[in-house]
């Protein structure tokens, strides 16, 4: 067992060992190997699917690089998010300021690609050397006739959770801009589903059938035009609350459009998220067109799942997150396939997150905030898991360990959302456990010498 | 942007952006954990934001497909007020006491190098307030992202550890190598090389096996293998030093630093790719071991001029985009002229100045029309295509929309490759090296003229 920095022994805890609450949102200790990263990095994941916007990372190069093409956020047109433009800040300019190379390249980004709006994110050190984003940002909004928005994101001002804040602040400056555009109703937001290999396609299509019009999805498949209508929604459905909860607050106080908190993961969350709209507008042929739907897609799906669910029985999974809720639906999405959660964690969990998960997990799980490599291996052999569920970062620790690894990350290439989503999770998580390479894994064999896994030659269920 | 040396070839500078588009390289901090990461039982610590160090991480495990672990002192606001010392002491504390290494190798960032953090200074402090308590060794690098690239961060890095650990001392006759950013497999074959020679090496950094390790039965905190401490203390007894490319991107450099301080003498080499230049590296090795080249590579050599012949027809005047690291890319612009291919476009976002001028002199013919954009970007080497019309790129994996808009194939070679596996099992260097390069160009070119043909001759 290696041993928990004095720090951080709050942040960890045994269902079932220990009364006490977890301890978390505290900035990372200096020195772990934290898997979360920066206030940029909330900002930049929450507005980078707009895709017809401009964004221009203010700064040296290195944050503009790395964000280059990184999510998998799909879109219908426009696809300018993908693109990675940046300031490219040198030391002249760190030194006599960068105000007159963000204003030129500003100017010239817009006049070349017409964006709709444009973000311009401020790093680190763009603070430090004294630069006015703001009054270049309304300058240019003047000289080009766009909406011209600085975002907040100097790395070191707080964590990933003050960038979705940053972020949220700069997205609620275009809702409203349309007040002209009249929406059918009953109409919703789709907030915090950022349409990773499609999935807000898949979610609109859900309330299409349910005769819910959806007026903006703000960062999936996101349009500045549906956003600047976006206030004349009678209810915003925020998914991964974490990012968004700030806007639907602001948009709450502002033109007193309600929110509720749901998740597309797994059948039970998917099937709530529905029927939590559908009450919302408390509209009997949406009422039952909704019943119909989740019946129909349960039917459809669940003899699969069921398939999944006998071979994977019995396993044991690791998750660990950013946002908690994701971590409330892979619990119970796991649950499902006949799998426990043995460990779980998320680098952004509040108080009330930890003690929801505390609720649903089992005794003896390890809940962690703000985890880090060794932790997290750790864990994962003391809990001798089968699975890890998590992102880029935490893959090689999977592998390395000779345990499965399903990516629920930003970068993946898969829908997992709603029911087909679901079925595509049981087709990852499945044909990871189930691949026959791990027999030539000396950590795998040596779960299996301490007799806590075995190798079944279970049916093979077509991919 | 700007355009090096604008002939009539050239693009036009003042058609260049002000602001970079799809960069062609990295930030400094990243080149410098690479190089930390090669050095046995060392951990990289980045001084700054939380970010920089995970951002990072998931860029170098999306090519090498291995954990690396590196830490953060974790600025918040206030120590972006009041300085990075005392974050940067817990951050060393914390370090040591979960993966007990046997050094720490820290690379500032532009924040804690814009509010002027002393960190020799407060490694001076740190040394003093923990002496006795059997401290890593400890050693920095100044990498601000607003200065240079990743491959300024990474010799930045080379030299900070020589600086802080090599000693003088009677002669070994032994040779250093500092092979600057190649692939675990080319460091393999490096190592493999030195030892045919017979003669006793230090390569660093090596993380042939740090980052291209094997499976594991335990968790490893620190994975094993890295050029050793005792190696790099050696250094300053070494016969001579040569460093692959180094001389584009940095003047000052370890190998620079070793033949001043300890009259290591320092050879620098242009990465051996292609025969010309593995033959110049071979000599040398001869020269300095007193060895004659090993019948085996003799072997390898005549092969791969046997293969240069089955192929040249395959590749005669075909035209090129060559874009990544600046020296990476002046041995690219070799090779091909060597094999009667034109590196039309020889792109870097780097800042050399001597690119141009490196490639030229190099050509045997002298007289292409070679297009060289330095400091350039993504966006731009596509708007410069228009003019050249390539027929295939070579390059990182970054490169890929680019060869996708221009409708030609894409030989991934280099740092990053993140849309393939095995990125980090690619061989480059030497004979063999060259050989795999070779083959896999010409196929390339085969394959881009099958599947552009209604024929599609199965035989050819």
């Amino acid at each position: 067992m290696i041993e928990i920095l004095d720090g951080r022994k709050r942040q960890v805890l045994e269902k079932g060992k220990e009364r006490r609450d977890l301890a978390c949102e505290k900035a990372s200790l200096a020195g772990s190997v934290s898997q979360r990263a920066c206030v940029f990095c909330g900002s930049r994941v929450v507005l980078y699917p707009i895709a017809d916007a401009l964004h221009l990372v203010h700064g040296p190069v290195g944050c503009a690089v790395y964000t280059w093409d990184i999510r998998g956020s799909l879109s219908s047109g426009p696809e300018l998010h993908r693109l990675s433009f940046t300031t490219d800040l040198r030391e002249e300019e760190v030194i006599y300021g960068g105000e007159k190379k963000l204003h030129s390249a500003l100017t010239e980004l817009i006049q070349a690609h017409r964006p709709k709006a444009a973000f311009v994110y401020a790093t680190c050190i763009v603070g430090l050397i004294g630069d006015d984003v703001g009054a270049v940002c309304a300058r240019v909004q003047a000289e080009q006739g766009i909406p011209v928005i600085p975002v907040h994101s100097e790395g070191f001002r707080g964590t990933k959770k003050d960038g979705y804040t940053a972020a949220c602040t700069a997205l609620f400056r275009l809702v409203g801009k349309d007040d002209a555009s009249l929406v059918p109703q009953p109409a919703i937001n789709i907030l915090g589903d950022f349409n990773l290999a499609g999935e807000t396609w898949i979610i609109k299509e859900y309330y299409r059938r349910m005769g819910v019009h959806v007026v903006s999805c703000i960062t999936g498949d996101g349009r500045v035009e549906e956003i600047g209508r976006s206030h004349r929604a009678g209810l915003n459905v925020v998914q991964c609350s974490g990012s968004m909860t700030h806007l639907a607050r602001m948009m709450e106080e502002t033109y007193g459009i309600p929110f509720r908190r749901v998740s597309y993961f797994g059948i039970e969350d998917t099937a709530e998220a529905l029927y939590t709209v559908a009450r919302h507008f408390d509209d009997p042929e949406v009422l039952e067109r909704t019943g119909e739907l989740v019946r129909s897609e349960v039917e459809r799906i669940y003899p699969e799942v069921e398939r999944y669910r006998k071979a994977l029985d019995g396993k044991r999974a690791a998750i660990y997150v950013g946002g908690s809720f994701k971590a409330f639906s892979l619990v119970k999405a796991l649950r499902h396939l006949g799998i426990s959660t043995a460990v779980v964690g998320s680098q952004t969990g509040n108080r009330e997150d930890y003690a929801y998960l505390k609720e649903i997990c089992d005794e003896g799980t390890i809940i962690v905030d703000d985890t880090n490599p060794l932790e997290l291996s750790a864990f994962m052999m003391e809990k001798q898991v089968d699975l890890l569920i998590g992102g880029v970062k935490e893959r090689p620790i999977a592998y390395k360990m000779g345990v499965a690894f399903c990516d629920h990350n930003h970068e993946r290439k898969t829908a997992l959302a709603g029911f087909e989503g679901m079925l595509n999770f049981c087709r990852e998580v499945y044909s990871s456990i189930m691949s026959p390479v791990w027999k030539f894994s000396p950590a795998y064999e040596k779960r299996i010498t301490l007799g806590k896994v075995g190798y079944e030659s279970r049916e093979c269920i077509a991919q | 942007m700007r355009a090096v040396n604008a002939s009539h070839n050239d693009v036009d500078p003042s058609r260049h952006a002000v602001s970079t588009r799809n960069a062609c390289k990295l930030c400094a901090p990243l080149g410098a954990c690479l190089v930390f990461r090669g050095i046995e039982n060392c951990i990289p610590l980045i001084h700054g934001s939380q970010g920089c160090g995970t951002y990072i991480r998931r860029y170098v495990i999306s090519h090498f497909r291995e954990p690396i672990d590196i830490a953060s002192s974790n600025f918040s606001e206030s120590t972006a007020i009041f300085g990075g010392g005392d974050n940067l002491k817990t951050a060393l504390d914390n370090v040591t006491r979960q993966y007990r290494p046997e050094a720490i190798g820290i690379a500032t960032t532009c924040l804690s190098e814009t509010i002027g953090d002393d960190v020799r200074l407060y490694l001076n402090e740190y040394r003093r307030e923990r002496a006795g308590a059997g401290l890593p060794l400890i050693f920095h690098a100044s990498t601000p992202s607003f200065r240079g690239t990743h491959m300024e961060g990474f010799h930045e890095a080379v030299r900070g550890a020589v600086e802080a650990l090599a000693e003088g001392g009677p002669g070994d006759g032994a040779i250093n190598l500092l092979p600057g950013l190649v692939s675990p497999e080319d460091l393999r074959h490096l190592k493999e090389v030195l030892a045919d020679f017979g003669t006793a090496f230090t390569l660093l950094p090596d993380y042939s096996e740090t980052l291209d390790g094997e499976t594991w039965s335990n968790y490893q905190d620190l994975p094993p293998g890295g050029t050793p401490i005792r190696s790099i203390r050696g250094m300053g007894r070494a016969l001579a030093t040569i460093q692959f490319g180094a001389g584009l991107t940095a003047s000052r450099t370890g190998a620079t630093l070793l033949e001043d301080k300890f009259g290591v003498r320092a050879l620098t080499r242009g990465l051996p790719l292609g025969i010309r230049a593995t033959d110049r590296f071979f000599d040398a090795l001869s020269q300095l071991s007193g060895a004659a080249v090993p019948p085996k590579y003799r072997k390898e050599r005549g092969r791969l001029i046997d293969a240069y012949i089955d192929g040249h027809k395959y590749v005669f005047g075909k035209r090129a985009v060559v874009h990544g690291e600046a020296d990476f890319v002046a041995a690219l612009a070799a090779f091909l002229d060597e094999i009667g291919m034109v590196p039309a476009l020889c792109a870097t976002g780097a800042s050399t100045g001597k690119l141009r001028e490196t490639i030229l002199s190099a050509a045997g013919r002298g007289n292409h029309a070679v297009q060289v954009l330095e400091d350039t970007d993504f966006v731009t080497m596509l708007e410069a295509c228009r003019d050249i019309k390539p027929d295939i790129v070579i390059g990182s994996s970054k490169g890929y929309g680019l060869a996708k808009k221009l409708g030609v194939p894409l030989v991934r070679v280099g740092f990053p490759i993140h849309d393939r596996i095995g990125g980090q099992r690619l061989l480059h260097v030497c004979y063999r090296g060259t050989q795999q390069l070779f083959d896999r160009i010409v196929n390339a070119l085969i394959e881009a003229g099958q599947e552009g043909s209604a024929v599609g001759y199965s035989y050819i």
